[in-house]
């Protein structure tokens, strides 16, 4: 069954959901209440709601060490996402994933990969189960400009390619792998170039714009669903964020930042649901406070649950 | 074994591989192959032949020829082992495990872990190993490497019967298998002049599965242990009758079948009995697994120890091409039964 296509206003909820659960868990690391480090996703959301928005629960990603986006627009809950991040035992990996691998099977989530084009191979054997097995499941992999460097993302690319896989790469290009800016690394400005190079189709997106990014997305999955192989899309779009935890950005500029901000996905369709009639203040203002109640929920329940037993922690490395 | 002389054929490795492969795949249509050159028509059936002809029974959808692209043989693999497939994948020569590492080492040995146990990664590698005068880069036993990382499971086969049954048992396994082959034990034709054995072995017509983590005494004996894998069993083996003969020594032979989890029960039982340790492969001395076999013998059998653990391995240098220089390196032996000899002095 195809899902239920999700209104304008379920994806502006959702974005939301993503932002605000990255704001509240940005503040809940400082307090020194979720350990580890954090590599946040606010700005670059249209693009996980946006192709999330065209999968069913049976079709699979591959995430980053910046999943946290990824994991709610794919189904995670929040309450097992937050849980995960404070390394409890009702967390979606039961606290043996943590920040940078959020991933729950039961919605098509592996644990996300954290090293940069792990998944970019990873995504290849998806897609070859779905097509030994004959069913119309769609593989995608996200993963950001930083891996088009790595051999992975050539060797997966070219194997989905000739293997005519239901796959689809998603880039998030936000300009920069960690501190280090795409011009300085690549002399060809355009990753969906590199997908034409193993004729993949590449298509390059406003990643900021959770409609175009959701219409792309769901010809690019028609198409590997109806056994048409890969597509790569490139979307555009800017992390509003530090890199990880100890990131003070001094190598952005603050007026490419206020670009960007100004460009904010979430911003943009809330302008566009009220200029269309399709939602007024008092709804999206609801919404908003609906959004954080959920998210208050998740640090209520990720707080109050339990740590997992560190007798366990000896006897997991088999099955 | 001895049961099965009814229905019994004579194999070499490769072949027993192969029908390691072809009853899994008939028995299961989860499990395929992937790999470079396998199911070409025209080809090889895989680097060292073990493949050849199976594309007639099974054809291209389920034996998956592959660019040269190690990691993303080794990735499908692992992302069709994470979607309940059972894919068997091919390296051509063991060296080229280290282009796929992370593939290996932080997804397949971790997915299951990060997962909090909801997902399995049942996968196997096959790789050969050993040196064969083909020098530095198609020469190695890098089985230690594995051999280090928590999640998967490292096989060593030495023979058609072990070979085929433990291959059987690593496919139906639920975790990540690394599965090393030694090339002079394939079986291939002409291979003699570069010390190729001739181990064609009784292979049971019926069905039949060796576990996987159990080690196989080979020869029973009390005053030494010896424990070696692949074609340094072989060398161990002849040593040890040579000792017997010449010498009054008797060796118990280990062939541990499984490096990692190691069968360290039956290796400390031997051990207890005749209080000498000697421990052979061709992967390098540094490191290399006989390390963690002394040392855990140290660890749990030093009270019933009569002298020093040796090992004997190959010597510390990258594997050189001529053969002279090969021979100088490998354990070969000379060299085996000088350290039998020593510890039993």
């Amino acid at each position: 069954m195809p899902p239920e296509p999700p209104s304008t206003v379920d994806l502006f909820r959702q974005m939301l959901l993503i932002r605000r659960f990255e704001e509240r868990v940005y503040y809940l690391f400082l307090e020194g209440e979720i350990p580890g480090t954090l590599h946040q996703y606010q700005g670059q959301e249209a693009v996980a709601v946006g192709v999330c928005s065209t999968l069913r629960t049976d079709d699979w990603i591959t995430s980053t060490h910046r999943p946290h986006g990824h994991a709610l627009a794919k189904g995670v809950t929040p309450r097992a996402a937050m849980a995960e991040l404070y390394g409890k035992e009702t967390g979606c990996c039961r606290g043996r994933g943590g920040s940078m691998h959020l991933g729950d099977p039961d919605v098509g989530m592996l644990p996300a990969i954290a090293i940069v084009g792990g998944g970019n191979t990873v995504v290849t054997g998806l897609g070859l189960a779905f097509k030994l097995r004959r069913t119309d499941q769609v593989a995608v992999c996200f993963f950001g400009d930083g891996a088009t460097n790595e051999g992975a993302f050539h060797e997966g690319l070219n194997f989905a390619a000739v293997q005519g896989l239901p796959v689809v790469f998603v880039c998030e290009n936000n300009g920069y792998g960690a501190s280090t800016p795409w011009d300085r690394v690549s002399l060809v400005s355009s990753v969906a170039a590199r997908a034409e190079a193993y004729g993949v189709p590449g298509r390059t997106l406003d990643g900021m714009d959770v409609l175009m990014v959701r219409e792309a997305a769901a010809e690019a999955v028609a198409n590997a669903r109806a056994g048409r192989g890969p597509t790569l899309l490139e979307c555009l779009t800017y992390r509003f964020v530090g890199h990880s935890r100890s990131d003070a950005r001094g190598y952005r500029s603050r007026d490419e930042e206020a670009e960007w901000l100004a460009r904010d996905p979430i911003e943009r369709l809330r302008r566009r649901l009220l200029e269309g009639g399709d939602a007024d203040e008092g709804t999206l203002g609801r919404l908003l406070e609906d959004v954080d109640a959920v998210v208050e929920d998740a640090v209520e329940f990720a707080r109050s649950s339990p740590d997992p037993d560190p007798t366990e922690a000896l006897g997991e490395a088999y099955v | 074994m001895s049961e099965a002389a009814a229905g019994t054929r004579r194999l070499t490795v490769g072949e027993a591989l192969r029908e390691a492969v072809a009853e899994e795949m008939r028995r299961d249509e989860s499990v395929f192959l992937i790999g470079e050159d396998i199911g070409i028509e025209g080809g090889f059936g895989g680097a060292f032949g073990v493949y050849l002809g199976l594309t007639d029974e099974f054809g291209h959808g389920r034996i998956v020829d592959t660019p040269i692209s190690e990691k993303a043989i080794a990735g499908a693999a692992v992302g069709a082992a994470l979607m309940g497939m059972r894919p068997v994948a091919d390296m051509q020569y063991s060296d080229f495990l280290f282009e796929c590492m992370d593939e290996l080492v932080n997804q397949a040995a971790k997915m299951r872990a990060m997962s909090g146990g909801r997902l399995r990664v049942p996968l196997v590698m096959r790789a050969p190993v050993g040196a064969t005068t083909r020098g530095a880069q198609h020469g190695q036993s890098p089985e230690s490497y594995f051999v280090h990382v928590p999640g998967l499971k490292v096989v060593c086969a030495s023979d058609a019967y072990h070979a085929k049954g433990l291959l059987k048992s690593a496919i139906r396994d639920d975790n990540p298998v690394l599965f090393f082959e030694h090339k002079l034990l394939y079986g291939s034709k002409g291979r003699e002049q570069a010390g190729g054995l001739d181990l064609i072995v009784e292979v049971p017509e019926e069905e039949y599965l060796v576990p996987l983590g159990r080690a196989v005494v080979k020869r029973v004996g009390t005053d030494v242990t010896v424990v070696a894998t692949h074609v340094s069993l072989y060398r161990c083996l002849a040593v040890a009758e040579e000792l017997a003969t010449g010498n009054g020594i008797e060796c118990e032979v280990i062939d541990p079948l499984t490096l990692l989890p190691l069968d360290t029960e039956t290796i400390w039982a031997s051990l207890r009995k005749t209080g000498r340790l000697v421990i052979v492969h061709e992967d390098t001395l540094t490191g290399g697994w006989g390390a963690e076999v002394a040392a855990r013998a140290a660890d749990e059998c030093l009270y019933h120890l009569e002298a020093p653990i040796k090992r004997v391995a190959a010597h510390d240098v990258p594997v050189p091409y001529a053969p002279v220089l090969e021979q100088a390196v490998v354990p070969g032996t000379e060299r085996i039964r000088a350290a039998i000899l020593e510890v039993c002095g």
